[in-house]
C-alpha cells in the first residue's frame, strides 16, 4: 500500500519537554518523523512545529492529532496533504572550489536551479537553494555526479496553509471569550 | 449539620491562608497549597530529596495527615484508592530517584484508569540536574508519557503556580496523574507566598461544549431504536453523572451493562442492568453487544477485553458514543454520533429528547441467555454442593454479609474477576480495581487508601495470594496507623489466571505458576493484625461474620479450590460471541 506523505502542524506552549510529549505520541502510534522544524510563531511564548510523516490514511492522523492536542502543553495540532498548503525546504551544498573552478558551469548551475552562492574560499563554495524536497535533491544529484558534494545538509519543511487566516488564532480568540466568561461567573458568586 | 459547619470552618481557613502573604520556604509553601486545594491527607515515604518537606509537615499535623507506607508504590495505589472512592484528587509524596520510579506502576496505572492524582517527588539541588548526582533520575522524562502533565520544579517562585496548576489539570476534563518534580534547593529557599486556584489554561480545554445537532441526532437514534443496548463506563462515576445516567436509562427503558471499572455506577438489582461485559463478563450483553440495533456506549473506551476482535465487534449496530475525550472517539469502533462532552451535561440534554419507551421484547431476550450462564456457571461457582470452597462462593457470602453497602476492593487475576463478577454493589464508588494496567499489587494500598477516603464504609479487600505477596509489607501501614481493612485472601496456591490460561492455551504446562506460600495469618499476626485460615465450607460463614464484627484490620484466608476457573470466558482476540463456559454442568 502507497503511504501518503502529511504535514503535522502543532502549536504548543514554549515549556521544556514538549518535543519530547510530541515524539512519543508518534513512537508508539509506530510512525517515523520524516522531517522536523521547529520555531516561535508570531505569538509570544507559543511555538510551532512543522512535522512531516508517512501514513496510511487520514484515519491514522485523525487518531495521531487528536492524542497530541490533548496534551495539556499543546494548543492546537492539526494535519494536512501537500495539496492544503505552501511548502517549503531549504538545502546546503558544499563543494570544493577546486572542482567547480574545473566544472565551469556555474552559471549554468544557478540558472537552472535558481542556487544563490552563500560562501566561496580557496577551499569551497556553498551553495543554497529553497524548494520542494524533488527540487533540492535534483540538484544534489547532478552535483553528486558532475562535481563532487564534499557536504549536504536539508532542513525540515515549514509550511502554511492556502487557508485565509491561522487557525491557532480563531482558537485563541474563543478560548478568551471563555476566560471572560470564567472570570465573570467567578465574580458573580 | 456538623459537617456544614465543619465544611465552613475549613472554607474561611482557606480563605485565610489565601489572603495572608508572608515570605515562606518552599516546603512551607507546598503544604500551605496543598491545604488551600483542600487536602487533609496525603500517602507517602521520605527520603533525602523531600526531608524539608516532610519537616515542614511536622509543623501541620492537626490539619494533614501524613501516611506513612512502606513502599513508594503503596503510596501512589493508596492514592488512587483514596482518589477512586472519594472523588477528590489523590496526594502522594515521594523522595527522588528510586522514590520517583518506585512510584511509577502506580502512576501508569492511573493513567490507564483516569484517576485524579498529583504524585509529588523529591528531585536533587537544581544545580546538580543531569550530573548522575545521588539519587537522580529523569523523573519527568519517565513520567511524561505516562501522566496527565508531568512538569519539574527548579525556582520556589514556581512552587505554588506549579501546586495549583496540577490540581485543576488532575482533577478536570478526564482525569489523571500529574507529577510534579521539585528540586530539594527551590524546597529550601524562600519566597512572597500568595496561593491562587486554577481555573483556565489557553491550552487545555477541559471539557468540550455540548453539541445540539449531535444532542439531537443521539436523541433520534435512541427514539428510533428497537433493540438499544448502553455501555456504562467509570466515565459515568468520574463524572458524578450517575443519577442523570439512571434517568437517561428509565426514560429510554434502554437495558444496559457495565465495563468492569464501571459497575458501581449504577445499582446492581437495577431493573434494566444486564450485567458486566468483556472477557469474563456476562453472556447475554455480550452476545446481545453484536445483535443491537442502537448501541450506546458511555464513558467508555471499547478496550479490548470489553470488545473481543474488532473486525466482528458490534458490526450490526449504529454506535452513539458519549465521551468527554474526544481522542477516545473511532479509537477502536467507529462510531455514527459523537457527543463529546460531559456526561452530567450531555445526558440530561439528550434525556430530554428522549420518547418514553420500554423494550419488553428485546429485555426478555436476554433471559434464556442469562438462565444458560446461571445453570451452567453461576449456580455452580455461588452455591456448590461439594467439594473445594470456590472463590465465587465467598466473594458471594461477603458481599451479602455487607449487604452490597462495602466498598469491594480488588488485586487483580482470578479474585478479581469474580469479585467483578459477584459482588453486588448498591451505592455509587464501590469499586475498586485495577482495571487498565491490570497491576498486581494494587489491592492492599488500594483498600487502605480507600478506607481513608471512605472511612465511615467496610472496606473489603479481595486479594490473591500471588497479588497480596507484591504488596503485603503493607501490613505495616495498616498496623501503623491502625486502619480498619478486612482483607479476604482468596487462596489457591496459584497465579490463578496465568495458570487457567496454561490449562486453557497451554496444554496444562504450569510453568512458574504453582506457588509455595507463607502462613499468612501468622505474617498478619506479626504485624498485629486478627487472622484466621478457613479451609471447610461450614467455617466460611461464622468466619465472615466474625471479620465483619471485628474492630479493626483482619485477614480471612480462605483456601480455595486450587484448580478453580473464571467463566464464561472469551478468549483474547476472539469475537466476543465466541464464549467459552466450561464443563460443569
Amino acid at each position: 500500500m502507497s503511504k501518503t506523505l502529511y504535514t503535522i502542524t502543532v502549536f504548543s506552549e514554549n515549556r521544556v519537554g514538549v518535543l519530547n510529549q510530541i515524539t512519543t505520541i508518534f513512537t508508539r502510534r509506530q510512525l517515523n518523523i520524516e522531517t522536523l522544524s521547529v520555531s516561535p510563531s508570531t505569538i509570544e511564548g507559543i511555538h510551532k512545529f512543522t512535522i512531516t510523516t508517512f501514513a496510511d490514511d487520514e484515519v491514522v492522523m485523525k487518531k495521531l492529532v487528536r492524542l497530541i492536542d490533548k496534551r495539556v502543553d499543546i494548543l492546537k495540532a492539526y494535519y494536512n496533504t501537500d495539496e492544503d498548503l505552501v511548502h517549503q525546504e531549504l538545502a546546503l551544498y558544499k563543494l570544493s572550489t577546486e572542482k567547480v573552478l574545473e566544472h565551469g558551469s556555474i552559471e549554468y548551475l544557478v540558472r537552472k536551479y535558481n542556487v544563490r552562492i552563500l560562501e566561496i574560499s580557496k577551499d569551497c563554495v556553498v551553495f543554497l537553494k529553497a524548494g520542494h524536497f524533488a527540487e533540492t535533491q535534483a540538484l544534489f544529484e547532478e552535483l553528486a555526479n558532475t562535481i563532487g558534494v564534499l557536504q549536504f545538509v536539508r532542513s525540515g519543511r515549514i509550511a502554511i496553509t492556502k487557508s485565509k487566516v491561522e487557525r491557532l488564532s480563531d482558537m485563541l480568540a474563543k478560548r478568551e471569550e471563555q476566560k471572560r466568561a470564567l472570570e465573570q461567573e467567578k465574580v458573580m458568586e | 449539620m456538623r459537617g456544614e459547619n465543619r465544611m465552613g470552618e475549613e472554607a474561611n481557613a482557606r480563605k485565610e491562608i489565601e489572603a495572608r502573604e508572608e515570605i515562606l520556604s518552599g516546603s512551607e509553601i507546598i503544604v500551605r497549597a496543598l491545604m488551600a486545594e483542600g487536602v487533609d491527607t496525603l500517602f507517602g515515604y521520605p527520603g533525602g530529596a523531600v526531608i524539608p518537606i516532610f519537616d515542614a509537615l511536622y509543623d501541620h499535623k492537626e490539619r494533614m495527615r501524613h501516611i506513612l507506607v512502606r513502599h513508594e508504590q503503596g503510596a501512589v495505589h493508596a492514592a488512587q484508592g483514596y482518589a477512586r472512592v472519594s472523588g477528590k484528587v489523590g496526594v502522594a509524596l515521594v523522595t527522588s530517584g528510586p522514590g520517583a520510579t518506585n512510584a511509577i506502576t502506580g502512576i501508569a496505572d492511573a493513567m490507564m484508569d483516569s484517576t485524579p492524582l498529583v504524585v509529588i517527588s523529591g528531585q536533587v539541588t537544581s544545580n546538580l540536574l543531569g550530573s548522575d548526582a545521588f539519587q537522580e533520575a529523569d523523573v519527568i522524562g519517565v513520567t511524561q508519557p505516562i501522566t496527565k502533565w508531568a512538569h519539574q520544579v527548579r525556582r520556589v517562585e514556581e512552587i505554588a503556580w506549579a501546586i495549583s496548576k496540577a490540581f485543576y489539570i488532575a482533577s478536570s476534563g478526564r482525569p489523571g496523574p500529574v507529577v510534579i518534580d521539585i528540586a530539594k534547593d527551590a524546597q529550601v529557599n524562600s519566597c512572597t507566598y500568595s496561593y491562587e486556584r486554577t481555573t483556565f489554561l489557553r491550552s487545555y480545554q477541559p471539557v468540550p461544549e455540548p453539541e445540539e445537532d449531535r444532542i439531537k441526532q443521539a436523541a433520534e437514534l435512541i427514539n428510533r431504536a428497537k433493540k438499544p443496548l448502553a455501555l456504562v463506563g467509570q466515565g459515568v462515576t468520574l463524572g458524578n453523572a450517575e443519577h442523570e445516567l439512571q434517568a437517561f436509562l428509565e426514560k429510554g427503558g434502554i437495558p444496559f451493562a457495565s465495563t468492569t471499572l464501571g459497575l458501581s455506577a449504577m445499582p446492581s438489582g437495577h431493573p434494566l442492568n444486564r450485567g458486566m461485559l468483556g472477557m469474563h463478563g456476562n453472556v447475554a450483553p455480550n452476545i446481545k453487544s453484536n445483535e443491537c440495533d442502537v448501541l450506546i456506549a458511555i464513558g467508555m473506551r471499547f478496550d479490548d477485553r470489553v470488545t473481543g476482535n474488532l473486525d466482528t465487534y458490534a458490526k450490526q449496530a449504529k454506535v452513539i458514543h458519549f465521551d468527554i475525550d474526544l481522542s477516545e472517539m473511532d479509537k477502536n469502533v467507529m462510531t455514527t454520533v459523537k457527543v463529546v462532552g460531559d456526561a452530567k451535561q450531555t445526558l440530561p440534554l439528550v434525556t430530554d429528547y428522549l420518547e418514553e419507551r420500554t423494550h419488553p421484547e428485546w429485555l426478555a431476550e436476554f433471559e434464556p441467555l442469562h438462565e444458560k450462564e446461571y445453570d451452567r456457571v453461576i449456580r455452580s461457582e455461588l452455591y456448590p454442593e461439594g467439594g473445594a470452597i470456590k472463590m465465587g462462593e465467598v466473594v458471594n457470602k461477603v458481599s451479602e454479609a455487607t449487604r452490597g453497602k462495602a466498598i469491594c476492593v480488588t488485586d487483580v487475576g482470578q479474585h478479581q474477576m469474580m469479585s467483578a463478577r459477584y459482588f453486588k454493589f448498591t451505592r455509587h464508588r464501590s469499586l475498586v480495581t485495577s482495571g487498565g494496567l491490570g497491576t498486581m499489587g494494587f489491592g492492599l494500598p488500594a483498600g487502605i487508601g480507600a478506607k481513608y477516603g471512605a472511612p465511615d464504609r467496610t472496606v473489603c479487600i479481595f486479594v490473591g495470594d500471588g497479588g497480596l505477596q507484591m504488596t503485603m509489607h503493607e501490613f505495616g501501614t495498616i498496623m501503623e496507623h491502625a486502619v480498619d481493612v478486612k482483607i479476604i485472601l482468596l487462596n489457591n496456591s496459584y497465579l490463578g489466571m496465568v495458570r487457567q490460561w496454561q490449562e486453557l492455551f497451554f496444554e496444562e504446562r504450569y510453568s512458574s505458576t504453582r506457588m509455595k506460600n507463607p502462613d499468612f495469618v501468622k505474617v498478619a499476626d506479626a504485624y498485629g493484625i486478627k487472622g484466621r485460615k478457613v479451609t471447610r465450607r461450614e467455617e466460611l460463614d461464622g468466619a465472615i461474620r466474625e471479620m465483619l464484627g471485628h474492630d479493626g484490620a483482619y485477614l480471612l484466608e480462605v483456601v480455595v479450590e486450587t484448580k478453580g476457573m473464571v467463566y464464561p470466558m472469551v478468549p483474547a482476540g476472539e469475537s466476543i460471541t465466541n464464549i467459552l463456559l466450561g464443563n460443569s454442568q
